[in-house]
């Protein structure tokens, strides 16, 4: 067991490691030049002298070859800098982190209200013998995928604070201006989760071992609950450890329809301005995210897989979202 | 004696498509009724219907399935759920599938005691055990423990049976309760569960394909084919003068009832495969430890052995589609053991596979035409021209060459496989279990196609097999195998009748039909 | 390839919301393809004293606050942003098809290598992914279609893969090599045909995604430059006039769902066929 958590933490910092390399050669060696953007930006474009430029490409260390580049930054994000952004001056990793608190917020709501949305649909669905409700309810994660998430928000904008007048439409003050920008999160991760649950509680209801159940007289509610759900669960755990991660990044769009603050408005912000420092933390940081939460999958996959508890290697949960 | 279940006038159809069309059966209390009939014959449907649990789409049309005098059609969801485990039980047929993989197995055992109020969450476990032990495992408290997928095919068949019994029900359906299973493991599980039957004065409703399962253990047998009883009676009696056409055909059909050879064994001749000290080691495990053998021009040699015996490796290896790990094979005369590249290929033009299933080894993409020709495509000695002559050879219209293989029943798939081995005009021919997973009346066919082909046109057959009741038909030479041992290896009428090796004799034994033979 | 896409009449029939499905992506191809036949309005010049109208029988989608028509403006939009969603998927699925091809098919490190680097690529999640290309790469709607491909390109890879080695390890295969037929040949007239079909339903269901990834990009203004009609940015423009011209977001934004869902339906379609 210990030499499968170390083994899970090690690929864990390869991930880390692979995901810097590869948002350095996507932002360094393409060709977009973020000094210009910068020193360029707008009407003042007329006055940036080559000095100017010169001297900017050398303060960011952009005349270095490409490898000295890549080995001084790689040095530098080990101990969690990741250079100035180029718009404020301020360190990437301090933008980042001092705009995550907000963003956690909505993160880990959305992803509570996609579990138990996502998840009844789906069981509700499948348990249900009411043919028109199962038809309903298993109908609404693939319509859930098909939204645009931005429409959504304004729909919800429209609805809830133009019409109704019961939410804020806008900014980040109290807690009531959480539930939109959840909701909106949360539509498109908890569809995810009811259709790769809806599917897999198909899946193992038609396996041979579910009619043992039925021949011992069991009931539907231990067949669904007592003996599909815990096998179907384990798919689902990975598809969560897949859409987690994806909170984060949907934050991007979200924070734009709510305007409000977070890593996500950075992150546009950072864009628009190729504020390249700031894009690469962002980067990390996701990858982050995502490496934190597998490694908690990977160490709850046991408790609910006996087969995985004594054979990790044997673990085939790539294959169960892909196949 | 009572009558337990009575089963009149049942038929049952899927979306409108009749699979079970008016049956009667009857089972009288403590006695075991086996049901056979080759796939598509409707038993395991009735079975289902019995104790209601048709597959989706599955509905049953008319007739009346009464049981102690309760009619069952008729039961809610609730009734069913009283009669299922405690009155009537199920031993369904692959064990590898059919226990929960996330729960131990002593807690499926407990389960249908805890729906049915037998005993208490606290005096479960204990009685579970007891279960398992009566279902013949040992240790039977640190199995309990155990979780489905630590447990072999076997004991994972007892642990179902030990499921069925929990209940006390007065009724087991065993549908094809050991067909996924060894031979060796098929007769001890069938063995048991008889006894256990007789001791608590059990029915046992049994459903196979294999009429010498039914001979060996039924009391009365009832055969099934499409949809309907053909004939029902006692076994003695129904076996020993078979009234209706189609138990004679399935009678003559089944290899474990007749003992004759298709034709006479041939003593010695040119040696055209030679292998010594054959090894293969797969990681640590050694698949195949130094088997020798050697197989003459036009003969056959049949590999016996269950499954992880090393059979398959073997012939793998003389095919050299697997490398030894340390040995020989010589193939007509030329050491070919270390053979690579285009000289392994062109080797391949003398030497061909035939495989289980017929379902898998054809491209389902590709036209018949384009598959049985593609063999000679690759060496450039033919076109699909030459299709309807290979059919030919082996039976089959040249309406067929434009199919696909899933519009091919089974037998005619594999007769298609067939072609394709003998596009070449090969030397060898290797048989990896070439019927076992076709219905017995069509394994006759094949076996019989198999002969006249080596006879006409002087194949050797390296023949792999389970079943020894197959080879005892087929082959001149027998080697058996066990854990990648050669335990013994001679001449068939030798190894078949005169076994030297205590395992040869309890393969022998194990031969469904034996039972029937001996007495 | 048609054995998979050809529409089989009858059962496209017996299941109205497929037959739908088949009529919105038609449609939306027409308007793609001839967009005078559907609207006679001109998407880039209004009539400002009628900007700003509710939807009515002259403006079905009614009218922005430059007086320009709203349903004018998604027909015209619909070439742009559907050549950026199928460009998208073709880099997704030619990249990723040859990769994945190519790992399954060789093996040994080459496979490791190829699979490793897909593996990171799913770790960043694909909007990021796309918004840190288009950092790189520059704004426009041609850049945001390459940065949505080739965010895409890890699955295609790793289903290609999956499947060819799925398809690989097939009797049918293994009779072929055993037969003598040569390497080349087993993997194109055996191995391709029969791992093409579940990467080409991924093909269908990733059009979906990039429609509403490239809608998403374009909404948070990297796609398109105004005035140039584009379905992202259409909702985008409305958003200042939410609370007094709901039309001019929500109308553009179910012509995307309704184009996504399509996409899905599809798929999931060609998929239980298949199965």
């Amino acid at each position: 067991m210990t030499s499968y958590v170390l083994r899970r933490v090690a690929q864990a910092l390869v991930v880390l490691w692979a995901a810097f390399t590869l948002s350095f050669v996507i932002l360094y060696l393409l060709p977009g030049d973020a000094v210009l953007a910068k020193l360029g930006g707008g009407e003042a474009s007329a006055t940036v002298t080559p000095e100017q430029i010169a001297q900017a490409r050398a303060e960011y260390g952009l005349n270095d070859p490409w490898p000295v580049q890549y080995g001084k930054r790689l040095l530098a994000a080990l101990h969690g800098d990741f250079g100035r952004s180029i718009a404020t001056g301020d360190t990437a990793t301090h933008m980042v982190l001092s705009a995550l608190p907000p963003t956690l917020a909505i993160a880990g709501l959305g992803l509570v209200l996609a579990i138990v949305f996502g998840g009844g649909a789906a069981l509700a669905g499948t348990y249900t013998r009411a043919k028109w409700l199962a038809n309903l309810l298993l109908s609404l994660p693939p319509l859930g995928i098909s939204l645009p998430v931005f429409w959504v928000g304004l729909v919800l904008i429209q609805i809830f604070s133009f019409q109704l007048r019961v939410l804020p439409a806008l900014g980040n003050q109290g807690p009531q201006s959480l539930i939109l920008p959840a909701i909106t999160l949360a539509l498109p991760t908890g569809a995810v989760i009811g259709q790769v649950l809806a599917k897999s509680l198909r899946t193992q209801l038609a396996e041979p071992y579910i009619e043992t159940v039925w021949a011992k007289g069991a009931g539907r509610g231990r067949v669904h609950f007592g003996h599909a759900l815990r096998n179907a669960a384990i798919p689902v755990l990975t598809m969560i450890g897949v859409v987690a991660g994806q909170l984060l990044a949907g934050s991007v769009v979200t924070e734009t329809v709510f305007s409000r603050d977070g890593v996500g408005r950075v992150t546009t912000a950072a864009v628009n301005g190729q504020d390249i420092p700031v894009v690469q933390a962002v980067i990390v940081l996701a990858a982050f995210f995502f490496v934190v939460i597998n490694l908690a999958v990977d160490l709850v996959y046991p408790l609910l897989d006996p087969r995985v508890r004594q054979n990790p290697a044997a673990r085939t949960r790539k294959e169960l979202v892909h196949g | 004696m009572s009558e337990l279940l009575a089963v009149r006038d049942l038929a049952v159809s899927y979306r409108k498509v009749p699979a079970v069309r008016g049956v009667d059966l009857t089972v009288e209390s403590g006695r075991t009724l086996a049901v056979v009939g080759e796939s598509g014959s409707g038993k395991s449907t009735t079975a289902h219907a019995v104790i209601g649990l048709l597959p989706r789409g599955g509905r049953i049309d008319r007739g009346s399935i009464t049981f102690a005098g309760q009619e069952l059609t008729a039961l809610s969801a609730r009734g069913w759920r009283a009669v299922r485990g405690r009155e009537i039980a199920l031993i369904p047929q692959d064990p590898a599938v059919s226990l929960d993989p996330v729960k131990r197995v002593g807690e499926q055992v407990a389960e249908t005691l805890l729906i049915h109020g037998l005993e208490s969450r606290r005096s479960a476990p204990a009685a579970a055990a007891d279960l398992l032990r009566r279902a013949g495992i040992d240790d039977p408290a640190r199995r309990a423990r155990a979780y489905p997928h630590e447990l072999s095919g076997g004991l994972r068949q007892r642990v179902l049976i030990a499921a069925a019994l929990a209940g006390r029900p007065k009724l087991i359906i065993a549908d094809e309760p050991t067909s996924a299973l060894d031979v060796t493991v098929q007769r001890r599980i069938l063995d048991h569960l008889g006894a256990l039957a007789a001791e608590e004065n059990l029915a046992l409703l049994l459903i196979t394909h294999d009429l010498g399962v039914a001979a060996d253990r039924a009391d009365e047998i009832a055969v099934m084919s499409d949809g309907k009883v053909v004939e029902r009676g006692p076994s003695a009696g129904l076996l020993a003068a078979p009234g209706h056409a189609y138990t004679r055909q399935l009678l003559s059909a089944a290899p474990s009832l007749s003992a004759e050879p298709l034709r006479p064994r041939r003593e010695t001749g040119e040696p055209l495969v030679s292998v010594s000290g054959l090894r293969k080691d797969f990681g640590p495990v050694r698949a195949v430890n130094d088997v020798s053998f050697e197989l003459a021009k036009g003969q056959t040699l049949a590999l016996v052995g269950e499954s992880g015996s090393g059979k398959t490796t073997t012939a793998r290896m003389v095919l050299r589609l697997e490398t030894p790990t340390a040995g020989r094979v010589r193939f007509d005369g030329e050491d070919i053991t270390n053979l690579r590249g285009e000289r392994l290929r062109l080797l391949r033009r003398r030497m061909q596979l035939i495989y289980q299933n017929p379902y898998a080894s054809l491209n389902p993409k590709l036209g018949i035409a384009d598959i049985v020709t593609e063999p000679l495509r690759a060496f450039k000695a033919g076109s699909r021209k030459d299709a309807a002559a290979l059919l030919d050879q082996v039976a089959l219209p040249a309406s067929m060459l434009k199919r696909k293989p899933a519009e091919l029943s089974g037998g005619q798939r594999q007769r298609v496989a067939i072609a394709r081995a003998l596009a070449l005009r090969p030397d060898l021919v290797v048989c990896d279990e070439p019927v076992s997973a076709l219905d017995v009346s069509v394994q006759a066919q094949i076996l019989e196609l198999l002969v006249r082909l080596q006879e006409e046109l002087g194949l050797a057959y390296l023949f792999i097999s389970h079943d020894l009741a197959v080879v005892r038909q087929v082959a001149d030479h027998v080697g058996v195998l066990r854990a990648g041992d050669l335990v013994e290896y001679g001449r068939a009428d030798d190894v078949l009748h005169r076994p030297a090796h205590e395992y040869t004799k309890e393969l022998l034994a194990a031969i469904p039909g034996h039972l029937e033979n001996a007495a | 390839m048609a054995e998979v896409l050809a529409p089989r009449a009858g059962f496209v029939l017996r299941r109205p919301g497929l037959a739908l499905a088949a009529l919105v992506l038609l449609l939306v191809l027409a308007w793609a393809l001839v967009p005078d036949l559907f609207t006679h309005y001109d998407p880039l010049s209004g009539v400002p004293r009628e900007k700003l109208h509710g939807p009515s029988a002259a403006h079905l989608f009614g009218t922005d606050e430059t007086g320009r028509d709203v349903f004018a403006r998604v027909v015209h939009g619909a070439a742009l942003s559907l050549r950026a969603a199928v460009s998208a998927v073709l880099i997704a699925l030619v990249a990723g098809s040859v990769l994945g091809l190519v790992a399954g098919a060789r093996g040994g490190w080459l496979d490791a290598v190829l699979m490793r680097v897909m593996d990171v690529l799913l770790a960043v999640p694909p909007i990021l992914l796309s918004l840190a290309l288009v950092t790189g790469l520059g704004f426009g709607t041609t850049k945001v279609a390459i940065a949505v491909g080739v965010a895409n390109v890890a699955n295609f890879a790793r289903l290609m893969r999956a499947e060819v080695l799925r398809v690989r390890a097939g009797v049918y295969v293994e009779a072929a090599r055993a037969g003598g037929v040569r390497w080349f040949d087993v993997l194109t007239r055996h191995i391709l045909p029969n791992a093409a079909g579940p990467v080409l339903v991924l093909g269908v269901l990733t059009f979906g995604t990039a429609v509403l990834e490239i809608s998403a990009l374009s909404f948070l203004g990297y796609g398109a430059a105004p005035p140039t009609p584009e379905w992202g940015s259409l909702v985008a423009g409305g958003r200042s006039y939410l609370a007094s011209a709901w039309w001019m977001t929500t109308l553009p934004g179910l012509v995307i769902a309704a184009v996504v869902l399509s996409a899905n339906r599809i798929s999931r379609a060609l998929e239980g066929e298949r199965a």
